[in-house]
């Protein structure tokens, strides 16, 4: 079974465990999360009487149901920010006491465990005057785990599109799309803009992929590995402007991974930047079948024009 | 003119015996950048090169060299305490290239950063240069070209291309400053305009952002307010699908905020000549420097 929520995306994710509680009557159903707000440069607490499912359409259509209050990391989680939740909450006195306690907990784990997210939704109002969570979710800051191998620990790859973990262990940021022009770019605002200019030319792109800064000719090939056992991929265009990253390793890249891959596909390259000459020389004695784009905008024309011929 | 950096500043590379450290120690001293001293606890006392003081402490590079902006290329795991060291020994200008700094070490930097004089620039990203006078980063320097265009941007090799397009059409830049993809970076968009409005010699500024954030929109509000020179811009993103994290940290879309549709209506709304094409940025800028009549 798939599950589609707004967090899996359109097509949804399979559910692999099921979780058996027993049932709970509640009166109100509420929302309390924490996460670092990027103007403030602080962590925020939110809290809403409107929790539940709709939680993001809340947030988005009635933002003045949201309660937030900032936590300066110097000083702390201090008594009144439960109360600006607890009060704001309209919550009566027999629960103040329990909605503090919760607040501060998970304030704590927030920074204790350099959490990027964590939310309680809903935490429920039971007919006993208990609040209750009945569904949670926690996020971490990917940076941060090197200081949490307990946390590492968890990770669980039957939750990942199996491409993508593939890519996330050879360092490379790989993110499958719906289109057929396979892209390789190194940088993330440039693979970004290359994804921008192929539907802007009129094709559409089959993935994310940033190379990163450091590839070696070997990181290059497994990029290329992953980027074609997309089955969709008709096209594939190569676009590197080589800062640190040097395109005559590129090249190389590209050569061993054509050689054993078989590539067979139309292939347009676009290398600018440092040793591109040795680059264009390596890609040129190669053999290979590719074509190469002067410019960015020239690469995009190209692109549109061996992905439009395709679809005839 | 320029902003932030120019022939008289005086850096020092935190982690100058790094591999990518003392390999961009090197890029940026044979650009012509006034590296002056390196440090590296332990290693006080060793010279870097035969010719550059590496010292134990920040502070004593600042004490007996004179240094005034620092280049940090730290592990992630250290670079929150590089970056507050340099803060501590009130460094004019800190650029902090490191990538993968735990958001809460951040928190925690700009909160000491308020009210300080220190400029941070980054972390997790290209750094900045001021073309023929000073290069303070990673950004490869003959694709650059002395001039009058300031250029402030949240990626890195976007940024390349984008200097690529504009030194193509013999568009030289004041200053070109990547201020880095993270959630928290110690500059904004906004922050760096303020610099470019006074600098005299910038005419214009090419601003380009990315999904994700506020930054975008924060510097569409500065600018209709206080900006008074011509600014063009691209947003990268906006193809990517919303809630996929796209590489940086900051380029993620949550729920309709963020979009790139978003960004670029706030900026034409502020008067910010948008170019959607990212192959046009350079040709936006040559129309926009011609029909404000402008040289460049």
């Amino acid at each position: 079974m798939n599950l589609v929520t707004p967090q899996t995306g359109q097509e949804g994710q399979k559910v692999k465990q099921v979780l058996v509680e027993q049932g709970i009557e509640a009166d109100r159903q509420l929302y309390i999360g924490i996460v670092i707000d990027r103007a403030l440069s602080t962590p925020v607490i939110m809290a809403s009487e409107a929790g539940g499912m709709d939680i993001e359409k809340t947030a988005e259509k009635t933002p003045e149901k949201i309660i937030k209050t900032a936590v300066d990391p110097a000083a702390g989680f201090s008594g009144f920010h439960a109360r600006k939740i607890a009060f704001g909450l309209n919550l009566s006195r027999d629960l103040i006491k329990q909605i503090s306690g919760i607040t501060a907990g998970l304030y704590k784990i927030f920074v204790e465990k350099n959490c990027s997210l964590i939310e309680i939704n809903p935490l429920v109002i039971t007919k006993t005057r208990i609040l209750l969570a009945l569904d949670a979710k926690i996020n971490f800051d990917d940076d941060a785990l090197f200081r949490h191998p307990d946390i590492k620990e968890l990770f669980d790859a039957d939750e990942q599109e199996p491409m993508e973990l593939e890519a996330a262990k050879q360092n490379l940021n790989y993110i499958k799309l719906d289109g057929d022009v396979g892209c390789m770019v190194n940088g993330a605002g440039l693979a970004m803009a290359t994804m921008d200019i192929i539907k802007i030319a009129g094709a559409e792109p089959a993935n994310f992929l940033d190379v990163g800064g450091g590839a070696s000719a070997d990181q290059v090939e497994n990029a290329f590995r992953i980027l074609l056992s997309d089955r969709n991929v008709k096209v594939v265009l190569v676009n590197i402007f080589g800062g640190i990253l040097r395109c005559d390793r590129v090249a190389n890249g590209i050569v061993q991974a054509a050689e054993k891959t078989g590539l067979k596909l139309p292939m347009i390259v676009r290398l600018e930047g440092t040793n591109v000459e040795q680059a264009r020389k390596i890609l040129h004695q190669s053999g290979l079948s590719f074509e190469v784009a002067a410019t960015f905008d020239d690469a995009a024309q190209k692109v549109a024009k061996c992905a439009s011929a395709y679809k005839i | 003119m320029s902003i932030l950096a120019d022939r008289d500043t005086r850096v020092v590379f935190q982690g100058i015996t790094g591999s990518e450290g003392s390999f961009h120690a090197r890029q940026c001293m044979e650009y012509g950048t006034n590296v002056v001293a390196g440090v590296t606890p332990g290693k006080g006392e060793l010279k870097f090169d035969n010719k550059v003081p590496v010292f134990n402490r920040v502070i004593d590079a600042k004490e007996q060299e004179g240094a005034n902006a620092s280049c940090i290329f730290v592990p992630p795991v250290f670079a929150a305490d590089a970056i507050l060291e340099a803060v501590e020994a009130e460094l004019d200008l800190v650029v902090c290239i490191t990538e993968g700094i735990p958001v809460f070490d951040m928190v925690k930097v700009k909160k000491v950063l308020s009210g300080k004089k220190t400029i941070l620039i980054g972390p997790n990203c290209p750094g900045l240069i001021s073309p023929g006078k000073c290069k303070i980063g990673i950004m490869p320097g003959r694709i650059h070209k002395e001039g009058s265009v300031g250029l402030i941007s949240r990626s890195g090799t976007l940024t390349y291309e984008a200097v690529h397009q504009m030194s193509g059409l013999d568009i030289g830049q004041s200053t070109c400053i990547g201020i880095g993809g993270d959630q928290i970076v110690g500059s904004y968009f906004a922050d760096i305009l303020k610099l470019f409005e006074k600098d005299a010699r910038t005419e214009a500024v090419v601003i380009i952002g990315e999904i994700g954030g506020t930054a975008e929109e924060d510097a569409a509000a500065y600018i209709k307010e206080n900006f008074n020179k011509p600014v063009i811009g691209f947003i990268a993103g906006q193809t990517a699908p919303p809630g996929r994290r796209m590489g940086h940290a900051g380029a993620i879309i949550s729920g309709n905020r963020g979009t790139a549709a978003e960004k670029i209506a706030a900026w034409e709304a502020a008067g910010i000549h948008v170019q959607r094409n990212p192959a046009k940025i350079g040709e936006t800028v040559a129309s926009v420097l011609k029909k404000t009549g402008l040289k460049t």
